[in-house]
């Protein structure tokens, strides 16, 4: 069994949120649903999502002292929205989940191999 | 006959080992020994048998020497690759079926389409790192990163090692027959490259062995033969020769033959699809005794089927140039307008283009575009035969001006 990341990009123009309190409640159905297949298939590990670009900080070492910068790492349109950490067979398996993902919130999904516990 | 085993042994090893790299060295260590014993040995009458064996009993024996060996493999016979289990210790044989899973995994949607190509080609084709790269055009050092990254991500990502289930082969099949297909155009663009026919067409014929219940796999084989039934008349010294000038005795009819009897087995089954439906129009090419003959109707009407399965602007533009063998040239040349923008960049769009002004008469107009086709063709063969139109049309030109 692997650890796969699937992470959720937004604001590149690809997936709007719902607009409309109907389409909000529509969208969560969505989501729990989704959330509970994984869960009952044993594929859910971990979910998250992130507040936006402008609250991200930077800290770096800069002759041992740690400086900050305001803002994300790397300044683009698109950034990581949330994500799953979830548990599957192989690729193939992960690509499954990553496509009722997209399905669920309408937006492209990166997905992407966690080092494995041997670390290989 | 190397090529062939290598890609049976490697394949197997893949199952055993459940690592492509290993594999790699495992049989390229076993070809090692074989090229020392078989002379004086004599060929064992398995080669491919004893190469997995000879592989696999080294790749273990590899395996003990290391720090960690015996936990290693320990491992490797619980866990096998992705959960199948290592084989008893004995002969192993290499089975059909691995083939097949390790093009699956070769030609997986999640690789790069040219990473799909190279790894075909370097692990079921048997070819070496050189000549992969010598068929990409690119140096042996940069193919051999491109191999390391394919076969990294494949570890990395955990792609499979097996036959996609039901529900997801049509499509998982079509991405590995497009490409062998991929394998046989790049061979046909260009002379240098014309191996790669050869090496598509063996890979056609085994993925015909490993899946004969897929009509389209007997398609793609049976295009390719056919294609390249006429290659021997496609070029005389270097230049290309059109289908209308070729001298047909030259045309393979060994390969006619055997393209004929798949696309009749396809028709009898009566599902069409994309492959054997443009093997079909190369067996109506094939059946013409001189070009005046070709049944350019029946071409049509297999464009038209065509089309509606699958309507790109390429069939759009063949369609086009058939129509101009039979309608007046002003037909052909309104289609082929028609379809021009969406094939700007294309060479063969412009020399069809170039062909059908000619035909009315407008020299001026029909070098234009054979300048255009020029441009763009991407080998010298191309390049070599539009220069001709090119200057035949001015040379009539001139004439008439006089």
């Amino acid at each position: 069994m692997s650890q796969y990341l699937l992470s959720m990009h937004t604001g590149g123009g690809q997936g709007h949120g719902p607009s409309t309190p109907e389409e909000a409640e529509a969208f969560m159905g969505r989501i729990n649903a989704l959330e509970a297949d994984m869960r009952e298939r044993g594929a859910f590990v971990f979910t998250g999502g992130l507040h936006g670009p402008d609250a991200a900080t930077v800290v770096r070492s800069v002759d041992g002292d740690f400086v900050m910068t305001d803002g994300p790492y790397v300044e683009s349109k698109e950034h990581v929205g949330g994500f799953y950490v979830i548990n599957a067979d192989d690729l193939d398996a992960a690509l499954a989940w990553a496509g009722k993902v997209v399905d669920a919130i309408n937006a492209p999904i990166e997905v992407r191999p966690f080092f494995d516990s041997r670390g290989d | 006959m190397f090529r062939e085993v290598y890609g049976q042994a490697v394949s197997t090893l893949v199952r055993v080992l459940g690592d492509i790299t290993l594999a790699e060295d495992a049989v390229q260590d076993a070809f090692v020994v074989a090229s020392d014993r078989w002379p004086s040995d004599g060929t064992p009458p398995n080669p491919a048998g004893w190469i997995v064996t000879t592989a696999r009993n080294r790749a273990i024996d590899d395996y003990r020497r290391l720090a960690r060996g015996r936990a290693l493999h320990e491992e490797i016979v619980s866990t096998g690759f992705y959960g199948d289990e290592i084989e008893d210790p004995g002969d192993v044989d290499p089975v059909s079926d691995d083939q097949l899973r390790l093009l699956f995994t070769c030609c997986h949607p999640a690789l790069r389409s040219d990473h799909q190509v190279a790894l075909t080609l370097r692990l079921l084709g048997g070819l070496s790192v050189a000549e992969v790269a010598s068929s990409f055009l690119v140096s042996e050092p940069a193919m051999a990163k491109r191999l390391v990254r394919a076969r990294y991500k494949i570890k990395a990502a955990k792609i499979p090692y097996r036959i996609p289930a039901e529900a997801a082969l049509s499509g998982r099949l079509r991405s590995v027959l497009s490409v062998v297909y991929l394998i046989y155009t790049t061979g046909i663009k260009d002379p240098e490259r014309a191996a790669l026919q050869g090496d598509a067409i063996r890979l056609g014929r085994s993925l015909v062995e490993l899946m004969p219940d897929e009509p389209e796999v007997a398609g793609l084989l049976a295009l390719m033969l056919l294609s390249d039934s006429r290659a021997p008349a496609r070029t005389v010294n270097g230049v290309v020769v059109l289908l209308a000038d070729q001298d047909r005795t030259m045309w393979n009819r060994e390969m006619i033959e055997e393209g004929h009897g798949i696309v009749h087995a396809c028709v009898r089954r009566g599902e069409p699809g994309p492959y054997q439906l443009q093997a079909a129009i190369q067996a109506v090419h094939c059946d013409a005794d001189t070009f005046e003959a070709t049944d350019w109707h029946r071409i049509i009407a297999l464009y038209d089927h065509l089309f509606s399965i699958m309507p790109t602007p390429v069939v759009a533009l063949n369609r086009a140039i058939a129509v101009g063998e039979t309608a007046d040239p002003d037909a052909a040349l309104s289609a082929l307008d028609a379809i021009a923008p969406s094939l700007e960049n294309y060479h063969l769009m412009h020399s069809a283009r170039g062909a059908a002004l000619r035909r009315l008469g407008r020299t001026d107009d029909a070098i234009d575009a054979f300048e255009s086709a020029k441009r763009l063709a991407a080998s010298d063969v191309d390049r070599q035969f539009l220069l001709q139109q090119i200057e035949a049309l001015k040379a009539t030109g001139t004439n008439s001006l006089r």
